[in-house]
């Protein structure tokens, strides 16, 4: 009696959100609740001439400074051939040395963000002590795995995660698979549609040790590159006055760089452009 | 065949109270007070790690006194309400009153229908924009709940530091004068006239975290070295 009791509170005992949701309020759960043939059967058959039509985010990037890491989103996403938003935002801090950007189905995405949010900041207040950021990687990963039913239906989400070791005293970039597949970077990365582009841009700009300033630069003109070939990655828009989403993180947390910055930056790079006055 | 004696549901409640009372008796005090800079949460506790204190939600901190494993449950199950509500409907949707009155429920519940109440004593704490804002609630055993006005003090010889923070209590202190106040009272049943910084648990929740700080999560817990600094500033 007295062992199934004690075994009966260990088992209830997790520092994790999400178990919780998923024991108390399955409900609340932005993946697995429609069971894979239910979905089917409500009349998306998940056959590729039938795509659903939903908002998709599209590119980011992310590559490591001198000091930590930083990553960079457009603001577009779209629906099909129409652009169904110009300002959504696609970066997001995690947590306090931590931030994470998606690309996918913009609705499941947002959700899956909001959810990993909380996860780490209920473990943070149930433990007293911040998750390991290898911890955070396993657990998101944990997450996009579970979407995967979803995936397969078309609504796919890959996120890219960047965080500061603070043991380690560095920083360090994590890309998904739609399976859940965890795979640390090297230097830098993107994901979305546009990333082809912004990964050949990354190639020619980065380089080892960029300062913190010169980082922002780089991954504005890759964005640009991207939104340049991408009909689905926005640029910058000084009409609208509607720049990039940058987060940097380094030894003392996630920032989020300010507009004025970021105006002046893509403000340099379009100008350079133009003095070129070439076609590529 | 064994018969169970007749014992009067007065008798049974009296009883009852009376043993959570002196459990709750037995601790060390802890002293909740509200501020012009939030609101300050001090404890006397010798251990770094297993807290009386704690964060629940962005604005708001819990308090307690009596057994650990009780209080520590109550201050899980509050998390993970709070993180519930907010995550299903928004963050401001997470209030202490909300909270408080869950906590009510439950030691009420307890308290009439487990084989013993818990022996605990609980705060939860809101900073408002103002104030006027903030909200004090003292929880006890029983699941009775009190909105307290400017301060709470709950465990070991509470009325004696009660009378102490009363005495030096105004709406205009700082958090180094509300720590001090604090201090003040914590002293007030004992012998000496000071605590050593390593037998306090402080943490504040601070009504400028977002302009200062620019975070929306005002708890913030202070290191034995943060203690000595802000005690050491100008009174």
């Amino acid at each position: 009696m007295q062992e199934t009791t004690a075994n009966r509170v260990a088992a209830n005992a997790t520092s994790s959100f999400t178990e919780h949701l998923q024991r108390e309020r399955p409900d609340l759960m932005p993946f697995g609740q429609v069971p894979f043939n239910q979905l089917a059967a409500a009349g998306h058959t998940g056959q590729p001439g039938a795509p659903l039509q939903v908002p998709h985010g599209t590119t980011i990037v992310a590559m490591t400074y001198a000091g930590g890491v930083l990553m960079a989103g457009d603001r577009r996403a779209t629906m099909g051939n129409v652009i169904a938003s110009r300002h959504i935002e696609k970066v997001f801090p995690a947590d306090q040395y931590s931030v994470l950007g998606i690309a996918g189905t913009a609705g499941i995405a947002l959700d899956i963000t909001r959810l990993f949010q909380v996860e780490l900041e209920h473990y943070e207040k149930i433990e007293g002590t911040l998750l390991s950021l290898d911890g955070k990687a396993n657990r998101l990963g944990a997450m996009v795995r579970g979407n995967l039913p979803m995936a397969m239906q078309g609504l796919a989400v890959v996120p890219l995660f960047a965080g500061f070791d603070r043991p380690a005293g560095f920083g360090r970039l994590f890309s998904y698979d739609v399976t859940g597949g965890r795979y640390e970077e090297q230097e830098h990365h993107a994901v979305g549609s546009g990333s082809m582009f912004a990964r050949g841009a990354l190639k020619k700009l980065w380089r080892p040790g960029l300062s913190e300033q010169d980082a922002v630069a780089v991954a504005v003109e890759a964005l640009y590159d991207a939104a340049d070939d991408d009909s689905a990655t926005g640029g910058p828009d000084p009409v609208r006055q509607l720049w990039p989403v940058v987060y940097i993180v380094n030894r003392t947390g996630a920032f989020r760089v300010p507009d004025r910055d970021l105006a002046a930056v893509a403000g340099r790079v379009i100008e350079s452009r133009a003095v070129a006055q070439r076609e590529a | 065949m064994t018969q169970q004696f007749y014992v009067s549901p007065e008798q049974l409640m009296k009883d009852r109270a009376d043993f959570a009372r002196k459990g709750i008796a037995r601790g060390r005090s802890v002293v909740v007070i509200s501020c012009r800079d939030g609101i300050a949460l001090v404890a006397e506790n010798a251990s770094p790690s297993l807290h009386k204190i704690g964060e629940i939600y962005d604005k708001i901190a819990f308090a307690a006194v009596g057994k650990y494993n009780e209080f520590e449950s109550l201050r899980q199950a509050g998390v993970r309400y709070a993180d519930v509500r907010g995550y299903s409907y928004d963050r401001e949707d997470v209030t202490a009153r909300g909270l408080a009155s869950v906590y009510a429920q439950s030691l009420g519940a307890v308290f009439t229908a487990e084989q013993k109440p818990f022996e605990v004593e609980l705060a939860v704490a809101e900073v408002g924009q103002s104030q006027e804002a903030d909200h004090l609630y003292r929880l006890t055993f029983d699941g009775s709940i009190a909105d307290e006005h400017g301060f709470i003090v709950m465990g070991g010889q509470a009325d004696k530091v009660s009378e102490a923070v009363a005495a030096g209590w105004q709406g205009e202190l700082d958090f180094a004068g509300a720590i001090r106040l604090a201090l003040a009272g914590l002293v007030a049943d004992k012998e000496t006239t000071t605590l050593p910084v390593s037998a306090l648990e402080v943490a504040v929740l601070d009504r400028g975290s977002e302009s200062g700080r620019g975070t929306r999560r005002a708890f913030r817990r202070l290191e034995d070295p943060d203690i000595v600094a802000l005690l050491a500033e100008e009174k």
